[in-house]
């Protein structure tokens, strides 16, 4: 029996974005407090939207996160597309797919060197990273630097995007563009990404498991990242208009963001439950790469949400390449976005980098937003963080006190939370 | 001694910190030149200590207020990092309504367990020394601004309007294309990046310090619109400003 105190609040984890505190507090081996915190200053986005047309909606609401805003510009503008009954063309369908590769890629590259990696280094960022692994660091920025420039190409500015509108895009990529996209994917990408996938298999993930439940959009011959049906590990897909019958959002204290649950006592989005849930359709390198790193359908250590993310990085570089080829031959054909504006209500879902994003407007006859809901993924994860907390926190409290805190401020940053979304999050109290 | 940079980051998407981390290889660079003590994006490395802060985000609770003042104590030169700083940005259309209200929008019954105030530019609570406007700021300017910091050159801010930048891009003109666009009024130095990807200006870099009102009347007047239209849109970015017709 241990006789010591662990008191400690990490106040505002670092290296996530957004703010969260983790706050510990235990006895002789009795845990007194255990606390996922989020204290993130709220925005309001569901009422600031009210009254603006729906065009300054899918233009504004990608301000939401500086991370994701491709993915939130998507959720937003395929709701807008729902409610006015809009169908892409082929071709619209086709440079959407690859703009949002080019997001789960930039953003899945940033937190997995940027974000996640410093912590298996031993170092507080990337930054001194830059002298002692150099040749580790240009990889990662060449790789994001290429992420960036493959969707500004499709959509005039990564953060935040321009060129894409309700039913189309207003500004079309060249042939040339596209075929600078596909050459460097086909050869330079493919290079780092093969060293990137050595260098994983050298870190070692803490060894945790808690099951629950995945939710995750699914579709019956893609890996969904854009619209399809919510899937879950515990029960039948159910049509993106009933996402409230999934996410059934609460209210708790310790949190300006709202907590969701379904089947069971919390559940996870992102990475790793899309995987869980639709593992059998990657494209081939990705389930090789999977194989590789020991990823396992199903997965229930959280912390191996960044070898999904590694695995779903390869994925878009594969699907990229063949969405790429149908678009090349074809060649780029001229076509003007159009909608036609009426009074409804639509509800747009994407799969943003860390998990199911949900967007739900209401418009009046003019196009104007009379009502929106927003439910993001960091929010469906933060219940799964606390309950992952409740598990790990008795099976390493016999551990010194900082690595009990790089434990639970890794296993939070496994998440890849993103609380600016709505809230912030991320300092690690121990009292 | 190279100078102690730290990075702080109120209410916003934290987008303006991404555009820092998205130098990519200059950043390299820079990093030799200068110390960075605080930025709490990429690294969990922190220090009290900084001769230069960079603002991001709105101050939108009392706590965030005092803290800002707090840095503003410690600091030698306080940067406003992006447009929810210099002018409140986005998060002001909330401006737009009680606070009530938006809290019960969101929060419904359980509005009672939070708060919130109007936003205000940084400005208005603290001194700011520069204003790197846009949303998000230019990275072109904001290394810019890092390098006249460090040979203890003047920053200048682009002076010109938008729609200066949008000629020499040599874009057809938005209103052509039967757009309302802000260039003629905005603050360039941005490329005109949002005309140049096939929209509009919406006024994301505030007003220019000293528009050609003449030659926008005569603009407004040929599309049928008028100055309280350009104020109404100038809203969707800059709500929290006033601005003189």
């Amino acid at each position: 029996m241990t006789t010591k105190e662990v008191n400690f609040t990490v106040h505002h984890v670092a290296r996530i974005e957004g703010h969260g505190n983790i706050i510990v507090n235990a006895k002789d081996g009795k845990i007194e407090e255990c606390k996922w915190e989020v204290p993130e200053s709220p925005r309001f986005f569901e009422s600031m939207l009210r009254g603006l047309s729906y065009s300054d909606v899918n233009f504004i609401a990608p301000r939401i996160c500086g991370i994701c805003a491709v993915a939130h510009a998507n959720a937003s503008i395929t709701a807008v597309e729902a409610a006015f009954g809009v169908k892409p063309t082929e071709q619209y369908s086709l440079l959407r797919d690859t703009l949002f590769d080019a997001e789960t890629f930039t953003s899945h590259v940033l937190h997995t060197y940027f974000l996640v990696a410093p912590d298996f280094f031993n170092v507080g960022s990337v930054i001194p990273l830059a002298a002692t692994h150099t040749d580790v660091v240009l990889r990662a920025l060449r790789l994001k630097k290429f992420g960036n420039d493959w969707a500004d190409i499709l959509c005039g500015r990564k953060t935040h995007p321009i060129s894409q509108v309700a039913g189309g895009f207003v500004k079309l990529p060249t042939v040339e563009q596209l075929k600078w996209i596909k050459d460097k994917l086909e050869g330079e990408v493919m290079q780092d990404m093969a060293i990137t996938v050595d260098l994983f298999k050298t870190l070692k993930f803490p060894d945790f498991t808690r099951e629950t439940e995945y939710i995750a959009l699914t579709k019956p011959d893609e890996y969904a990242f854009i619209l399809g049906m919510i899937g879950s590990s515990d029960c039948k897909p159910v049509p993106i208009n009933d996402y409230l019958s999934m996410t059934n959002e609460f209210c708790v204290p310790q949190s300006t963001a709202k907590w969701t649950k379904h089947l069971r006592e919390s559940y996870q989005v992102g990475a790793l439950a899309r995987f869980n849930v639709n593992h059998d359709k990657l494209h081939p390198k990705a389930k090789k790469v999977a194989q590789e790193l020991g990823l396992k359908a199903p997965c229930h250590n959280p912390y191996f949400i960044s070898v999904a993310q590694l695995v779903e990085t390869m994925h878009t570089v594969e699907n990229s390449i063949m969405v790429l080829d149908k678009l090349l031959s074809k060649g780029i054909k001229p076509e003007k976005p159009e909608v036609k504006v009426k009074a409804g209500r639509g509800v747009g879902a994407v799969e943003a980098p860390r998990g199911i994003l949900f967007h739900d407007y209401t418009f009046d006859d003019d196009g104007k937003c009379i009502a929106a809901n927003i439910i993001i993924p960091t929010n469906e994860n933060h219940n799964s963080i606390q309950h992952d907390f409740n598990k790990l926190l008795p099976e390493i409290i016999d551990k010194p006190q900082d690595e009990i805190k790089k434990l639970m401020e890794m296993l939070v940053r496994a998440y890849d939370p993103c609380v600016s979304c709505s809230t912030h999050m991320l300092e690690v109290k121990f009292k | 001694m190279k100078p102690r940079v730290a990075f702080f980051d109120f209410t916003g998407c934290e987008g303006c910190q991404l555009e820092v981390l998205n130098f990519n290889l200059e950043i390299v660079d820079l990093i030799g030149a200068v110390d960075i003590v605080e930025f709490r994006e990429a690294s969990s490395d922190h220090s009290e200590e900084y001769d230069i802060a960079f603002i991001e985000g709105s101050q939108t609770t009392q706590k965030d207020v005092e803290r800002v003042q707090k840095i503003r104590e410690k600091a030698g030169i306080l940067v406003a990092l992006g447009a929810c700083s210099c002018t409140g940005g986005v998060n002001a259309l909330k401006n737009r309504f009680p606070m009530e209200e938006n809290l019960k929008v969101v929060y419904g019954d359980a509005a009672k367990y939070y708060t919130t105030i109007p936003t205000r530019p940084t400005s208005a609570y603290v001194k700011v020394d520069v204003h790197l406007h846009g949303c998000p700021p230019n990275r072109n300017e904001v290394i810019s601004l890092v390098k006249c910091l460090l040979t203890g050159k003047k920053f200048e801010l682009c002076h010109n309007p938008v729609c200066v930048e949008c000629k020499l891009a040599e874009n057809v003109c938005a209103f052509e294309r039967g757009e309302f666009c802000l260039g003629p009024v905005t603050r360039g130095g941005c490329n005109a990046v949002c005309v140049t990807a096939g929209r509009k200006c919406w006024g994301c870099r505030a007003p220019v310090d000293e528009p050609n009102i003449n030659s926008e009347k005569e603009l407004l007047a040929k599309y049928g619109l008028t100055v309280d239209d350009v104020l109404n849109q100038f809203k969707l970015f800059n709500g929290a400003l006033e601005v003189s017709k």
